[in-house]
Parts: C-alpha cells; structure tokens; sequence
C-alpha cells in the first residue's frame, strides 16, 4: 500500500524510537488530523508534543504540507494524498 | 556533571526557565550538582514526595514549543517517567488546555500517595497515585465566580495550595482571584478574602478578585495562615474568615514569598521588593525577613546575601526544608540561589549564573 512519510525534527525523534521517519499506509488522502491521531495511538507521548487535549496543534509546532505550512491550508484538515511528506517542524520562538 | 552521592541526605531542586538542577548534600554547605535536566524546558513547580519511606521528585516542565507535562523520577533525578497520556490533562467537555503547572503539592503523612497541582488556567488538581494521575477538582472549575477571575502578569493560575494535614479544609490561593477555601476536602469552594486588600479595583474590599501572590499555613496552630499579597502580607487566625496587616515592620509590603517554619509556631519568612512598579530588593538591597511572633515583629536577615541585588525572587522560588534547624532556600531572576542552615542567620551562594530561577524546593531524602 502507498504510504505518506512523516519527518520529525531531531528534537522528537526520541518520542518515536528514535525515527527520524515515519510512516503511514494510505489508499487515498487523509487529513493531517488523522495522521497525528495514528502518531499519538503510537507514540502518545510525542501525540501530547505536538497538539494539546483539545486536538488544536501547538502554537509554535509547525506542520508542513507540499511545502505550505497546514494553517495556511485547511489546518488539521489539510488533506494528504498517498507519496506526500508531512513535515514537522519548531517555530523560530523563544529566548 | 557531578554524579549525585547516593547517601546524600539532603536534597535541593532548583527550577529555572531553561531547566531543572538537582543539589545533593550531607550537610548543607556543600552541594554536588546535576543537570540541566529537561534542559530548554522551564519548571515552575517542582514537588518532593518523601512520604512512605521514598524520594519522589514530581517537576511541572513547560516547553515553549512542546507544551506542558508533568514527570517524576523516584532515583534522585537519574531516570524519569512521564505518563503517556499526561499526568494532568484536561476532560473533554471542558474544552481547556492545560498551560502550565504552576504548583505540586504532596499532601500529609497520613494520606499516602495524594498529590495536589495548581495549574493554569485557574485549576486544582488531586492525584491519589503518587502524582501520575491527577484529576481536576470540578468544584472549583465550575465555581460561578470563575468568568470573574482575572489572570496575572504571569498568567491566570491557581499558585497556591495549603491542604490541613489533620482534615478536610483546604485553601487555594489564585492570581487573581484570592483565597478560596473548601471545607470539605475540595468538594465545595467560598472565597475568603475578607481584610485583604486589592487596591487595584474600583472596591478596594471586593469578596473576591484580590492578587494574593502566596499563602502558607502555620504548621503548630490550627486556623493560622499567612498571605503574602501583592502590596500587603496578612495573617488570618480563624481559617480565613478574617485576615489582619502583619506588614508593619517591613521595609516594603510587596513581594512574592511566603514561607512557613515545619514545626515552630510564629515562624514565617518573606523577601520583600521594593513596589508594584519597581520589583527590586528595597535600596537594591537583598533580605530576608523573619517573624518569630506570627508578624508581629520582623527581623532583616542579609548576612552572606550581596550587598547589591537588582533580581526579584519569584512566589516559588523559596523553600524550607524540614531539618533542625530549619533550611532555608531561595533563587533570584538572575539566577543565583541561596541557602541557609540556620533559618536565615546566615546565607551562603550555592548556585550562580543559571537561567531565571522559577521554583526552589528542598527536602531531607528519605531513607538517608
């Protein structure tokens, strides 16, 4: 089956085993909400790291989409077809 | 990195803006340190369970990017665990999400393995599991004044948890809100403000809406608790119906700090600022000040502390431990923390140059 590729920044790769890259099967689109719910029944901890117990993504965690950042798009939303990356990436913040 | 004597019998947790870092002592002049651990996360709350014969060391961790959790470590800091779904996470039907955890509260010897947490937004949590699981108080997060509260520079949060360790009554003090007590165990909450001040509204004696800053119980008389508010530090010895001015005496009235003696009666610390506007030690001048006579006298306690000091120390960031005599500990913005063996008499510098410090606490290890 075709598979969508989640890239983690080395910073939460310990929360996924230390995967860098993580896959998920997928006949046809998926939103990028159901692709975190499929990370978080894995890997809960890293779940919890990137959206809060609303669901809503964390303010400074970054999801990118074909290069667009999903806030941009649809959101959690934001469809992903099969062959797609998924980026997840820190927000330039902090001090 | 210093690895931590295993004998060490005392234990000092300091909680800064990038990180946590374990001191461990024999005898509390000199320190062997480890850290930062959770290094880029702040800890604002840091809670010592030394109940049924172990040391727990439950820390709140807030990353700017990755959220706030909860973890403990049950060997002195070597190993953590942190629950998969959260220690602390709100319900579904309530539609918050946890901010930060701004205070973990282990209750008395005689309730084992409960555990409180105030936390942000405005909440009080109770765990009977030793801190893994906590759930929300639901009197308090459905009280009808909660659309009344207001949030704090710092954030809207409940900071302040005094649990009786011979009954039912518990106190929790918010910013801002004030004092709320329960009398039933957390069950039922009533705001208890009444003689505290909050010159900031337009009722300068509102039933509720006052900025107490931190509130600590007196561990040898019932009833006693003291307030240190934002301008005013108070005592109230009828369980909060009524609290009366201690603050004659000291140089300023503002301040973050109110700590208790474990046994002594009449025994408080607070480290006064200058004023609302300008949060420095009164001069640039940095003290300690202590009650021996429930606030009705103060005495200035600077020796060892510098003779210039320009950082304020934060509501958390100052403990007591339980040793005869009593310790006591407080870090500064500027991330410098103190320590005293003589219950303020004399300070000596344990930690310099660290980040912001958020929370102190400190400890004698069980089993030592």
């Amino acid at each position: 089956m075709p598979e969508i590729s989640i890239l983690l920044p080395s910073v939460l790769q310990p929360l996924a085993g230390g995967q860098s890259v993580l896959t998920a099967p997928a006949d046809g689109p998926v939103t990028v909400a159901s692709l975190l719910d499929a990370v978080a029944a894995e890997y809960a901890v890293l779940g919890r790291r990137l959206r809060d117990e609303t669901g809503a993504l964390r303010r400074f965690v970054n999801v990118y989409v074909g290069g667009d950042e999903v806030r941009r798009l649809q959101g959690l939303d934001t469809r992903v077809s099969p062959g797609q990356e998924v980026l997840v990436i820190q927000s330039v913040a902090g001090g | 990195m210093v690895r931590m004597a295993t004998a060490a019998k005392h234990l000092l947790a300091i909680g800064t803006k990038k990180g946590l870092w374990l001191a461990t002592s024999q005898d509390r002049q000199e320190w062997s340190f480890t850290g930062p651990h959770f290094f880029m996360a702040e800890i604002p709350s840091i809670g010592i369970d030394t109940r049924e014969g172990r040391t727990r060391i439950l820390v709140g961790v807030r990353s700017p990017h990755w959220g706030p959790t909860v973890a403990h470590s049950d060997d002195l800091g070597e190993t953590w665990t942190e629950p998969d779904q959260g220690a602390i996470t709100f319900p579904e039907d309530t539609g918050a999400a946890l901010e930060r955890v701004w205070q973990i509260y282990p209750d008395a010897e005689s309730r084992p393995g409960v555990v409180w947490a105030g936390a942000e937004p405005i909440s009080v949590w109770k765990s009977t599991d030793g801190g893994e699981h906590f759930e929300l108080n639901r009197g308090l997060w459905d009280h009808p004044h909660r659309s009344e509260w207001g949030a704090g520079y710092g954030g809207a949060a409940a900071h302040s948890i005094v649990v009786d360790p011979a009954g039912e009554t518990v106190h929790v003090a918010m910013s801002t809100g004030g004092v709320y007590r329960s009398l039933d165990g957390g069950t039922s909450w009533e705001a208890r403000n009444k003689g505290i001040s909050a010159y900031f509204m337009p009722d300068p004696n509102p039933e509720f809406g006052q900025c107490v800053h931190k509130i600590a119980a007196d561990s040898a008389v019932a009833g006693r608790l003291y307030a240190q508010n934002h301008h005013g530090v108070y005592r109230t010895d009828d369980n909060a119906e009524n609290w009366k001015s201690i603050a004659e005496g000291l140089p300023a009235d503002f301040g973050f700090v109110m700590l208790t003696h474990p046994r002594r009666e009449g025994t408080a610390w607070v480290v006064p600022l200058k004023a609302d506007g300008e949060r420095i030690p009164p001069d640039g001048k940095l003290a300690v000040h202590r009650t021996d006579d429930a606030g009705n006298s103060w005495k200035r306690l600077s020796t060892g502390l510098p003779e210039r000091e320009y950082n304020s120390v934060l509501r958390d960031a100052a403990s007591v431990d339980t040793a005869e005599p009593a310790g006591v500990y407080f870090g500064t913005r500027g991330g410098t923390v103190y320590a005293s063996a003589d219950e303020g008499e004399t300070f000596t510098e344990v930690a310099s140059h660290l980040p912001d410090v958020l929370c102190v606490r400190a400890a004698m290890v069980a089993g030592a």
